[in-house]
């Protein structure tokens, strides 16, 4: 009687593995999917801004030094009828009309007596002016209508007291301090899953020795090792993520050990030993795949952390050097000139901020998509 | 109780002694020395320095004599504030950056415990939302945005109070840079909060409370808060001690003459003496203040209780 | 229905309502009770039946996403959507409960005596010094030794057993109508639920209140209750006498119910089969504390000199509570925990073997966990687990060769072969120890461990696993330990009983032998404490 194939199979919806309920879950998280987005639309707006705009981060503009964010391109028109007004002066004819469209101007001049057509020259003198030429001759050569290019440029964002573009410093910071968030969050990443799994999983006094080894190393006072690590030992990129990455592994140590340590405990672990699998192969079948989670959880939250003391080491002018930037170091410079050019520090910080929320939604959707016993 | 307490000092003094071991070597190993200024010292001067200095004897001798020193409270003469030796700068320093460090975590303290209940009670109620979102920001934002954005708001574009420095060291002048060195843990401690809060309201012993029909501010106050509350103290010792031994950035953008600050500046000049100095007193905070908190910690909680 | 108490507590269609991403989920369907005073009324049901969530909901004590709908009128008074200020004059005073967990239902901050306080100051008011006294001769009503001096201690000072001592004088403090009790034993070892179940009626006996005895076991039922409501999936079936449910059951679901008893006797392979498994002089040590720096490490002793001889075809039970050291017994056994002693699987002696000389004798012994949930890794598919044997044992085979094992291991475990390619999670318990069971048999194994292996199922599933492993034991010749807690099991399984408290054997012997007459004290304790249905 008890041949037949009994238990009845859960229903035939699509079998889902637990990464691809955690996907799901991802997605119905809004704030998340947002935090992603936006993280997305930044690191496209640092890497691949720079191709779009004329300017370069170390491109000194030395007209224009501290001049305020603007949609109209520089400089503006009544400024430049200023200008055109000087320049008419010195070739000593009136200006009757002055028009610009978009990078052309077109200018109406008058004299008591006809103008010699090589006054275009005074124009073209000044750095606002070229390719002046005369369009029409009127008047019997008393008013002569001239056309030619304007060079003017857009700071959007304005530029710093060097007169460099802070749109392009900023696409560049975020360069930097994306790159130096995500490399030294591996470095710490390796080095914290290495140690952590292998006192975890050895245990025993070696495991004690590790751990006493790393309650040490917190006692250090860390943001000290940091400063002292990069004053003594240099400013390159590559040093910066290192020391950041040296610095921060600790706390994934101790999360993968734990993990490492409670996955020995569950019992599909006694069942691999039982089935006779080598340490080995315990480890990369069941200990790896089943730490994963938690880990990638964890990084969603070293990143912002490492980016945040990657800034704070530039803020302190520890950071990259110069004509390199970052985040911080913008928001440092912002920070001293706050009264006379408080864009220097509202364009590097709201980008700066938003990654950072945004990193946190995501980290937090993650978390929960992983871990979904809050609900 | 009080052999726990020297049981636990006593502990401390290894690790004391490992750190400072280990920020000595860092130190000197490292390139670089107090006198490589940008003006090379003619090679005499310079001779002279390191004998004043005692920084041309061996590394060994230098360190053993350091120990010495600093086991009776002589931390050396700082190299680059000629006139002070490092114990009085830190003197002078102290005791700005601890006032304000203390108003800053007591700030830190009840704000976030307040607003992370609040938001544990209302969970996922708009209030929760706000709250979490500003908690979020006070994490993610750093002091040294916090810091001159307050200013630009409230200093320079409202002028309702001062842009920096000590001042008379009324309210006044401490509001700005306390709200910059609190934001950061106000919202650890909000985000702690409302966590621990809302697992200890799920608990089986609350039920058995809802069960036997005690009102829900009993059930909350005696029941679920001192639970709540664990977690919370445990934070409380990396916190107070980051807090009272003053923030390098805050007190550089409000221009407050901490303790905080010596720390970066030492480490830059190669004042190895100075940045010594700072390692020990923040190691002393740490451990210290690990200390009170387990003391603490064991009052809470009776399963930890030492006697 | 001829009883003629008067009906303290009438529910009328009362439904609880559960709010979840995926929808509602009803876990009570409009269910009517009546509780009688001074009577004591088992409601009984498998997991998921509704029955906890019924009082909950009554109580108010749902969960945030749970609503209760219906009726549940306390002499009269509406208990179904009062405000909260008017329940809590009703919870804790005339309604008391106990629930089953007795390791968390306490406040691990405050001591006992201040939490049997809480109720009698809150209710009766006065001050908590005042209500010293009455904790103190609750304490003592209930039995705890030395109630002066345990009555400032802390719920972790004290045993599983003790704190539901705790939970129940703090259940008589207000002197309450109705007592329910939710699962109050489950989490108890046998001896322990005697003690507290017989505390229990002899209270009832003293105050008269009226116990509501929440379960899942029909033998505490047929031993304690007067009245029976059997559920399922949120609605009750039958209600009656206990009398009537067990002898004259009406429901298709009370019948299946009391038939789920495990039943049935397994033969012995006689004295002429050969031996498969022998250990003598089993012991294991842990280690306590310790450390680098840690204290002074200690040696506890585990498993003390046991002896054990497993007949091809055999079933022995190993039966005993928590601690016994039975477990630790079988792992010992199969050579995964360091022990000491001399054993011989086959005419292989096996004393000196290491990890690496055992493992080619894995695929002959295999061992079957307690916990369906925590024995199967969650990011493998189903088939990934039941080969991992094979994959260690026959790498030879081909991907298709160890799919097609895969097929014919989950038909012999009666389940759907198409599971292969799902994730355990997706799995019913009952269904992933078939799973579990699965990965062992497809190495064709000569000896099974079995721990436990159905303590984590309902009744109704625990039969079918039974069943199952019986059939397997036919088929392919199989030799068994079976390790449990649970006499019933045992008895339905084993033809031979090893007994064991604190690492040592108490007593063994043939099935029969060992339940129609044991000769050891602890032996008959036990018996007595089960209670059989």
């Amino acid at each position: 009687m008890t041949d037949i194939v009994t238990t009845e199979l859960p229903p035939e919806t699509a079998s889902r593995s637990l990464f691809q309920l955690a996907t799901m879950r991802f997605r119905r998280n809004r704030a998340a999917m947002a935090g992603c987005v936006m993280l997305a639309l930044i690191t496209l707006f640092s890497f691949l801004g720079p191709y779009f705009i004329s300017h370069t981060y170390d491109q000194v503009f030395p007209s224009y030094v501290s001049v305020a964010p603007s949609l109209e391109p520089r400089p503006d028109v009544s400024s430049l009828q200023d200008v055109m007004e000087g320049v008419a002066g010195r070739a000593r004819v009136d200006l009757k009309e002055f028009a610009v469209e978009g990078e052309t101007f077109t200018a109406t001049v008058t004299s008591d007596k006809p103008i010699d057509p090589r006054t275009t020259r005074y124009f073209d003198r000044a750095n606002e002016f070229e390719g002046t030429q005369v369009v029409a001759t009127e008047d019997e050569g008393k008013t002569l209508k001239l056309t030619g290019q304007v060079a003017r440029e857009y700071f959007l964002f304005g530029t710093d007291s060097n007169g460099r573009d802070l749109m392009a410093r900023v696409m560049l910071g975020g360069q930097i301090s994306i790159a130096v968030g995500l490399l030294a969050s591996l470095v710490s990443l390796s080095i914290g899953v290495l140690y952590g799994a292998t006192s975890g999983y050895i245990g025993g006094r070696v495991d004690n020795v590790m751990m006493r080894f790393v309650e040490i190393l917190y006692s250090l006072p860390f943001v000290f090792l940091v400063v002292v690590l990069v004053v003594f030992f240099g400013r390159s990129f590559i040093l910066i993520f290192l020391v950041i990455g040296a610095v921060e592994w600790l706390d994934m140590a101790r999360i993968v050990r734990g993990q490492t340590l409670a996955l020995k405990r569950r019992e599909f672990i006694g069942a691999a030993q039982a089935l006779g699998l080598t340490d080995w192969q315990i480890i990369r079948r069941h200990i790896i795949p089943n730490t994963i989670g938690p880990v990638v959880v964890f990084v969603t939250v070293v990143v912002p952390k490492v980016i945040l003391l990657e800034s704070f080491l530039s803020f302190l002018g520890l950071g990259v050097q110069a004509p390199l930037t970052s985040w911080g170091a913008l928001i440092a410079e912002g920070a001293n000139n706050i009264q006379s050019a408080p864009w220097l520090l509202i364009f590097p910080a709201i980008f700066f901020v938003l990654t950072l929320f945004s990193l946190n939604f995501a980290g937090d959707g993650l978390r929960d998509a992983l871990d979904p016993k809050d609900r | 109780m009080i052999s726990f307490v020297l049981r636990r000092l006593a502990s401390a003094v290894p690790t004391l002694f490992i750190v400072v071991t280990i920020s000595f070597f860092l130190m000197r190993f490292a390139p670089g020395g107090p006198f490589n200024l940008e003006r090379p010292l003619p090679p005499q001067t310079m001779a002279n320095l390191m004998a004043t200095y005692h920084l041309d004897q061996p590394l060994w001798s230098q360190y053993v004599s350091y120990i010495g020193n600093a086991v009776t409270g002589d931390f050396g003469p700082s190299y680059v504030y000629k006139d002070n030796t490092v114990a009085e700068l830190i003197g002078k320093g102290l005791p700005y950056s601890m006032e304000l460090g203390f108003y800053a975590l007591l700030l830190a303290l009840v704000g976030g415990v307040l607003a992370g209940t609040i938001a544990a009670l209302r969970q996922n109620s708009a209030l929760d939302f706000l709250i979490m979102s500003v908690s979020t920001m006070g994490v993610t934002v750093p002091n040294f945005v916090v810091g001159p954005v307050l200013t630009l708001i409230f200093a320079i574009t409202l002028s309702w109070l001062p842009a920096g420095s000590w001042g008379d060291g009324s309210l006044r002048f401490l509001i700005l840079p306390m709200i910059a060195l609190a934001l950061p843990q106000l919202a650890v401690f909000a985000r702690l909060t409302r966590g621990s809060m809302i697992e200890a309201l799920h608990t089986d012993h609350i039920r058995t409370a809802r069960a036997y029909g005690l009102p829900a501010r009993t059930v909350v106050i005696t029941h679920a808060m001192r639970a709540a509350l664990l977690p919370v103290v445990s934070y409380l010792a990396p916190a107070a001690a980051a807090l009272l031994t003053g923030s390098a950035v805050v007190e550089t953008i409000f221009t407050i003459p901490g303790v905080g600050r010596y720390f970066v500046l030492g480490a830059i000049n190669r004042d190895y003496t100075l940045v010594m100095g700072t390692v020990v007193l923040i190691a002393i905070f740490v451990i210290v203040f690990n200390l009170l908190v387990d003391i603490l910690y064991g009052l809470l909680d009776p399963r930890v209780r030492h006697d | 229905m001829n009883d003629s108490r008067e009906t303290i507590l009438a529910v009328r269609d009362l439904k609880v309502t559960f709010t979840t991403p995926d929808g509602d989920v009803q876990a009570v369907k409009g269910i009517d009770l009546d509780i009688k005073a001074g009577e004591t009324l088992a409601v009984v049901g498998e997991s998921g039946s509704g029955k906890s969530q019924t009082m909950m909901g009554m109580m108010g004590l749902l969960a945030g996403n749970g609503r209760v709908t219906g009726s549940a009128k306390y002499r009269g008074q509406e208990l179904v959507g009062l405000p909260l200020k008017a329940l809590n004059k009703v919870r804790g005073a005339k309604i008391t409960m106990i629930f089953q967990e007795p390791m968390t239902s306490l406040d691990p901050l405050y001591t006992i005596g201040r939490q049997i306080a809480e109720p009698i100051v809150q209710h009766r008011g006065g001050t908590f010094k005042q209500a010293r006294a009455r904790v103190l001769e609750l304490l003592e009503l209930v039995g705890i030794p030395d109630a002066k001096r345990r009555i400032d201690s802390y719920p972790h000072e004290m045993s599983g057993g003790q704190r539901q001592r705790v939970m129940i004088a703090m259940a008589l403090a207000n002197d309450p109508d109705i007592l329910i009790a939710d699962e109050p034993t489950t989490a108890l070892d046998v001896t322990i639920q005697a003690q507290i179940l017989d505390l229990l009626n002899s209270l009832q006996a003293k105050f008269g209140m009226a116990v509501v005895l929440i379960t899942h076991d029909l033998g505490i039922v047929k031993h304690f209750a007067s009245r029976v409501a059997v559920m399922r999936r949120g609605e009750v079936v039958e209600t009656g006498t206990t009398a009537d449910i067990f002898e004259r059951p009406q429901a298709d679901y009370t019948k299946m119910l009391l038939a789920a008893e495990p039943h049935g006797r397994k033969a012995s392979p006689g004295d002429k089969a050969p031996i498969i498994l022998e250990g003598k002089n089993v012991a294991v040590d842990y280690a306590t504390g310790g450390g680098l720096f840690g204290k002074k490490s200690g040696v506890f002793r585990a498993v003390d000199n046991v002896n054990i001889r497993l007949k091809e075809g055999q079933t022995i039970g190993i039966v005993g509570e928590s601690g016994s050291g039975k477990s630790t017994l079988g792992r010992a056994l199969l050579r995964l925990v360091p022990s000491t002693g001399r054993y011989q699987f086959g005419a292989t002696n096996i004393s000196d073997f290491g990890r690496s000389a055992m493992r080619p004798l894995r695929k002959q012994l295999q061992l079957v966990f307690q916990d369906p949930y925590g024995s199967l890794s969650p990011r493998q598919t189903v088939g990934e687990i039941i080969t991992e044997g094979l994959y260690v044992h026959e790498p030879q085979l081909s991907r298709a060769e160890r799919d097609k094992r895969a097929i014919e291991a989950l038909k012999e475990v009666r389940l759907d072969p198409a599971a292969r390619n799902r994730y355990p999670h997706e799995f019913s318990g009952g269904q992933r120890q078939r799973i579990a069971i699965a990965r062992a048999i497809i190495l064709k194994p000569k000896v099974v461990i079995l721990d436990e292996p159905t303590s984590a199922l309902d009744r109704s599933v625990q039969g079918q696993v039974i069943d199952l492993l019986r059939d397997l034991q036919k088929t392919h010749g199989l030799s068994y330990i079976f390790i449990s807690h649970d006499l019933s099991v045992i008895k339905a399984m084993s033809d031979y009983v090893v007994v064991m408290k604190n690492g040592k054997i108490v007593e063994e012997g043939d099935t029969d032998a060992i339940f129609e007459a044991p000769r050891e004290n602890y032996t008959q304790t036990l018996m007595n404490a089960a209670f059989t249905a």
